[in-house]
């Protein structure tokens, strides 16, 4: 168990740092270097410039910038954001939460209703329930979040006036931040009604976000239950006598969920550009909505910063649920 | 008297032609086989589409802001699907959207097919640091959420259909690479390969005759599904400003035009979407019925 553990924590390492090092080379791509970046159109005379670029050490060989910027990264130092002189890591974090509110609630969406839904495919294959399910999932897979996200704004916000179209709870309501997100903070806050605003702001943007690992848990619940239904052991337990929910939900499910949980690991890196497209819609303020902006203001430092971000809470979650699957089912811990 | 007969059912029957198989199997496929003749129909569109329609997609009648469709109350049938907020035919410009999705997609996947089969069998067949070093590049990419890593190509390269185009076939690089790789390997110590090797081909006969043909089922199948990925994340990026830019009628940026008008006009926002939709679902159809057809043991 110890040298698995080492070995994929191994192979993370070269990944990590060649991250780093696309993050590093992307604000040096960019036409024109960082100081005329800051000084935007009034323009900078080329004393100051050299001086301002001595100052941020731009001017010493690549490898070293590099070391300086790798060492800056893992002492929480990722720059400051060009516009609001704001630390990166801080804005970041600030307003990561309500990403991971939206992603955590989309989550929930998607494996509470895909599941149940690619279980009831397999049992009902070749039914019309099975093609039912299969094609709406695959509707949702080849789904423009971004239309769809809108297409419900159509009709829940403006033509039923059901949900707010945009932001995390009402204005009405003012609730201290404990936790940072929205929905326990309100619940915390104890005023009437912040609870119910908070998750009427919350439900279509889940919705919008859970599309797709929705249906990609269907799809990979559906076929691998298929798989094992297959299997003798489950003939065996039907011959027994047992009902056929018993079979499937006691001795069919548990070898069936190993695929699907490293499916819905694979979903964070969905979520996150999902987060991008579903938070610029409904103007949710978190860290998808922040990198477009920081790009259409060309604050590249906050961009830089959170690619890295992003893609360390990516690989982590991977890292995560492949040591989980190894800890799940032995026969991988052991073959790799 | 019956062993003639026999005989003669014997000597008729010719097995079916790989290709005849491969028909008759994508046929059996009732949503392969209406993805495909969607795809066909939106291709035939954007071919002829000079033909098809009495407007250019550029062309604004200022007298017919945001025209409803035909079947609409004020309506007109010279614009069935009604006009956008500067006066353009919103049917039009979906016909010739047609043109740059389909575009992009070949230019997508073709990039990304050529660039990852190349780095696939290199990967494959020479092994070693070579090996490492390819897939831990494959890693690093795709360890970056695709949009994610699009938009960061984007912002270096600047926005615009080309460089979205070339952004979103680096995200899809480590598909092809793994796929090939992953056949490369599990050919490579098979006889057929061997015996070639022995009689003296060489290492680029090897790679590309030998055994490339081999590998190529699972990268059509990913190829088809490469398509939809394509549209639907050059849409995206369309959306958010840094594809096609305005005013080429590309889906994705004709829908962030249409938002102001959301409320009062549906149908500027409706139709792209809804182009999206069916051209992305078409591809998905036809990569299910591909991948059933040209291998059962691969399915999801």
């Amino acid at each position: 168990m110890f040298s698995f553990l080492l070995k994929r924590i191994g192979v993370v390492i070269p990944t990590f740092i060649g991250v780093t090092l696309l993050t590093f080379s992307l604000i040096r791509l960019i036409p024109g270097d960082p100081v005329e970046l800051m000084a935007g159109e009034r323009g900078v005379d080329p004393i100051r410039h050299a001086e301002l670029l001595a100052q941020m050490g731009l001017d010493q060989p690549l490898l070293i910038q590099y070391w300086h910027y790798l060492t800056g990264i893992f002492q929480g130092d990722l720059g400051t954001s060009i516009v609001t002189r704001e630390p990166v890591m801080r804005e970041f974090f600030t307003l990561f939460p309500a990403t991971l509110e939206l992603s955590f609630c989309a989550i929930i969406i998607a494996v509470s209703i895909g599941l149940p839904a690619g279980i009831i495919a397999a049992v009902r294959r070749g039914k019309m329930t099975d093609y039912t399910v299969m094609g709406l999932s695959l509707t949702g897979y080849s789904m423009p979040i971004f239309w769809w996200g809108i297409l419900l704004i159509l009709l829940f916000s403006v033509g039923l006036g059901w949900t707010p179209v945009s932001g995390r709870i009402s204005a009405m309501f003012w609730v201290d931040e404990v936790t940072g997100f929205m929905v326990i903070d309100a619940f915390l806050s104890g005023e009437e009604g912040a609870l119910i605003s908070a998750l009427r702001h919350l439900i279509l943007p889940s919705i919008v976000l859970a599309t797709i690992p929705l249906a990609v848990i269907a799809r990979m619940t559906r076929s691998s239950m298929l798989e094992v239904l297959r299997e003798d052991y489950v003939q065996v337990a039907r011959a027994k006598g047992l009902s056929m929910p018993l079979v499937v939900c006691i001795h069919a499910l548990r070898n069936a969920l190993i695929p699907v949980i490293t499916v819905i690991g694979l979903q964070v890196g969905v979520l996150m550009a999902g987060a991008i497209l579903t938070e610029t819609i409904f103007s949710w303020p978190g860290v998808g909505k922040w990198m477009l902006d920081s790009i259409y203001r060309r604050d590249y430092p906050s961009v830089q910063g959170g690619i890295l971000l992003i893609s360390c809470i990516v690989i982590f979650v991977n890292l995560t649920v492949d040591i989980l699957y190894g800890v799940v089912n032995p026969r991988i811990r052991h073959n790799r | 008297m019956s062993d003639q007969v026999q005989a003669a059912v014997v000597d008729d029957y010719i097995p079916p032609g790989p290709f005849r198989e491969f028909w008759s199997y994508f046929c059996g496929n009732r949503g392969a086989l209406i993805g495909f003749i969607i795809i066909v129909t939106v291709l035939l569109a954007a071919l002829f589409a000079n033909f098809l329609t009495p407007h250019s997609p550029y062309e604004q009648y200022r007298d017919y802001i945001l025209t409803p469709p035909a079947w609409q109350d004020g309506g007109l049938w010279r614009f069935p699907l009604g006009t956008d907020e500067v006066g353009r035919d919103v049917l039009t410009r979906l016909i010739f959207g047609g043109r740059l999705s389909l575009f992009i997609g070949m230019m997508v996947v073709s990039l990304s097919l050529l660039l990852g089969t190349f780095f696939g069998l290199v990967s494959g067949y020479a092994r070693g640091m070579t090996d490492t070093l390819i897939m831990r590049a494959v890693d690093i990419i795709m360890a970056l959420p695709s949009l994610l890593l699009a938009l960061a190509i984007v912002t270096i390269l600047g926005p615009g259909l080309i460089n979205a185009s070339i952004a979103i076939a680096i995200t899809y690089l480590p598909h092809y690479v793994r796929i090939t790789r992953a056949s490369v390997i599990a050919e490579t110590s098979k006889d057929y390969v061997i015996a070639s090797r022995v009689s003296g081909a060489g290492v680029l006969r090897l790679i590309f005759i030998t055994i490339l043909p081999n590998c190529m089922a699972p990268l059509i199948v990913q190829a088809s599904l490469g398509f939809s990925n394509a549209i639907l994340d050059a849409a995206a990026l369309g959306f958010i400003g840094l594809g096609a830019q305005p005013p080429s009628p590309e889906w994705g940026s004709m829908l962030a035009n249409a938002l102001e008008f959301i409320q009062r006009a549906w149908w500027v926002v409706t139709f792209p979407g809804l182009m999206i939709l069916i051209t992305v679902l078409a591809f998905n159809l036809m990569g299910d019925g591909l991948r059933d057809a040209l291998d059962p043991k691969m399915k999801l």
